[in-house]
């Protein structure tokens, strides 16, 4: 079987823009929480996220104009432009922008979203019903579309691979590396670009995740201690937005060109849960045997398991997943790590897996954990560490990355260092 | 130039994102100034808007140019 490697990595996180300067950010056990500022969220009960930080593009901000002339910018959501940021980023940070034809034909893009452009739908649904139809942009359709990343992005950099998005919630980012990594490993393409991209962050997505009850809605004196997985004060996850975007390529092929090589991608494991639209089963057993699916196409043990990036949303889903990592870890469980970066950044939905796994990728690099922050008092006792607000440097050979979403659908990243 | 000329560069400019010396009368929204199918649809919403006229879609197939823009629009106002 052909092996995949992480050649580049690309970030629009609620930290900062880049993938450096948020690390650094998650290690010192900052939160991107703050009141919303993108829209009046005087209306809806959660009035705090976690927002991607606009500015001129220094000290860690977003600078759209950096990114995407302002004409063209009018025409697509803000998915799709922190989408197209991250894969800018993660393709010169692996210097792969062929100029030859056969290069451009064996690379292919798989950037999916869990809602796409809900904002510009919203917008455009209300001016359709004051101003009525001839007032719709020609742009709305192309500007809202899930796929359009992946399409922007090949139009951008000529990649002619394979094309696609995936969307499967909160899931999507995970999903999307794993099966991109699998078109590689069956031959469709040499080099993948996948991630996910999100930015729902407008009043109809705050109702709507409000409505059910998912949402963190006793956070307002406090933003930055709202997102608290674990902790038994927890009511909610806290929306966040932005995108993390890989370079995933064949190893001889990243190895042929003297690529700069960050991790393999070991094992991959889908399941679902057949069981309810937003709320996991009692003994997480989809979640399970994601992990357990994942762990048998790497060929590893649990034991063999250093450091999981939790899906951990600060809902009453994290002890699930904590008891059903500790089921499948057994003994193995005293000496592993596990965190979740969502009590810093939030719940970035689709882009939330390929973000996450970034983070894996990083801890394998420096050999830490990032911290779970705000974990005062834990809602159960864990029989494994939870890097409870702060770094926890240690030995990480082999990480695993959780992400669930609704509608039951489970995805699990074994990545691991390359080995000759 | 004329208070329409002037309205409907400073729209071209915007959309197109184009320098205003550009826009001359004979300069055609697609092969002079950039712009694709999708964005001449959305130049002549942005007429409608401004003038509060109403743009056909057959007329709006003849408005290739800036002068035709000045042209149709001042004979519609």
């Amino acid at each position: 079987m052909r092996r995949v490697v992480v050649t580049g990595l690309g970030m629009v996180s609620p930290l900062a823009c880049g993938v450096e300067e948020t690390w650094k950010r998650i290690l010192d056990g900052q939160s991107g929480a703050g009141p919303i500022t993108k829209f009046d969220a005087s209306r809806v009960a959660t009035k705090y996220a976690c927002e991607v930080p606009l500015g001129d593009g220094t000290d860690g901000t977003f600078n759209p104009d950096d990114w995407m002339a302002p004409k063209e910018r009018r025409k697509v959501d803000d998915f799709i432009l922190y989408g197209l940021a991250a894969a800018e980023m993660a393709v010169k940070d692996a210097d792969w922008m062929p100029q030859d034809e056969e290069s451009l034909l064996r690379t292919g893009v798989m950037i999916g979203s869990g809602i796409g452009g809900l904002a510009t739908i919203a917008e455009t649904s209300i001016l359709l019903h004051e101003r009525g139809p001839r007032r719709v942009s020609p742009f709305f359709i192309p500007g809202s579309l899930i796929n359009l990343i992946s399409g922007q992005v090949s139009i951008k950099f000529g990649f002619k691979g394979p094309n696609h998005a995936v969307v499967t919630a909160c899931s999507t980012g995970a999903h999307a590396i794993g099966d991109a990594s699998r078109l590689i490993q069956t031959g469709d393409a040499d080099v993948m670009i996948a991630g996910g991209a999100e930015a729902a962050i407008c009043e109809l997505g705050i109702a709507g995740f409000n409505a059910c009850k998912a949402l963190s809605t006793k956070g307002g004196d406090d933003p930055q201690a709202a997102s608290r997985p674990y902790d038994v004060e927890r009511d909610g996850f806290v929306m966040g937005e932005g995108a993390g975007v890989v370079v995933l390529e064949e190893y001889e092929h990243a190895k042929a060109r003297g690529a700069k090589i960050y991790a393999e991608v070991l094992g991959y494991g889908l399941s679902g849960d057949a069981y309810h639209i937003t709320a996991p089963s009692e003994d997480g057993d989809g979640g399970f045997r994601a992990m357990q699916a994942a762990l048998g196409k790497a060929g590893l043990e649990p034991s063999a398991i250093d450091y999981i990036n939790a899906h951990g949303t600060s809902t009453m889903a994290d002890t699930i997943e904590l008891g059903a990592v500790e089921r499948l870890l057994g003994d193995a469980a005293e000496k592993t790590t596990m965190s979740s970066t969502k009590s810093s950044i939030g719940h970035l939905l689709g882009a939330a897996g390929a973000v996450e796994a970034i983070f894996c990728i990083l801890a394998l690099r420096d050999q830490v954990a990032p911290p779970t922050i705000n974990l005062d008092n834990p809602a159960v006792e864990p029989r494994l560490s939870l890097a409870a607000n702060k770094a926890e440097p240690r030995e990480i050979n082999t990480v695993l990355s959780n992400s669930f979403g609704f509608g039951g659908t489970n995805a699990s990243l074994v990545i691991g260092k390359v080995a000759d | 130039m004329s208070d329409v000329a002037d309205r409907v560069k400073k729209i071209v400019v915007e959309h197109l994102g184009v320098e205003e010396d550009k826009v001359t009368e004979s300069a055609s929204f697609i092969d002079d100034l950039g712009a694709d199918s999708l964005d001449t649809v959305e130049l002549v919403m942005a007429f409608e808007e401004e003038f509060g006229i109403e743009i056909p879609d057959d007329a709006a197939e003849t408005i290739q140019t800036f002068g035709d823009a000045v042209k149709f629009i001042s004979d519609a106002v």
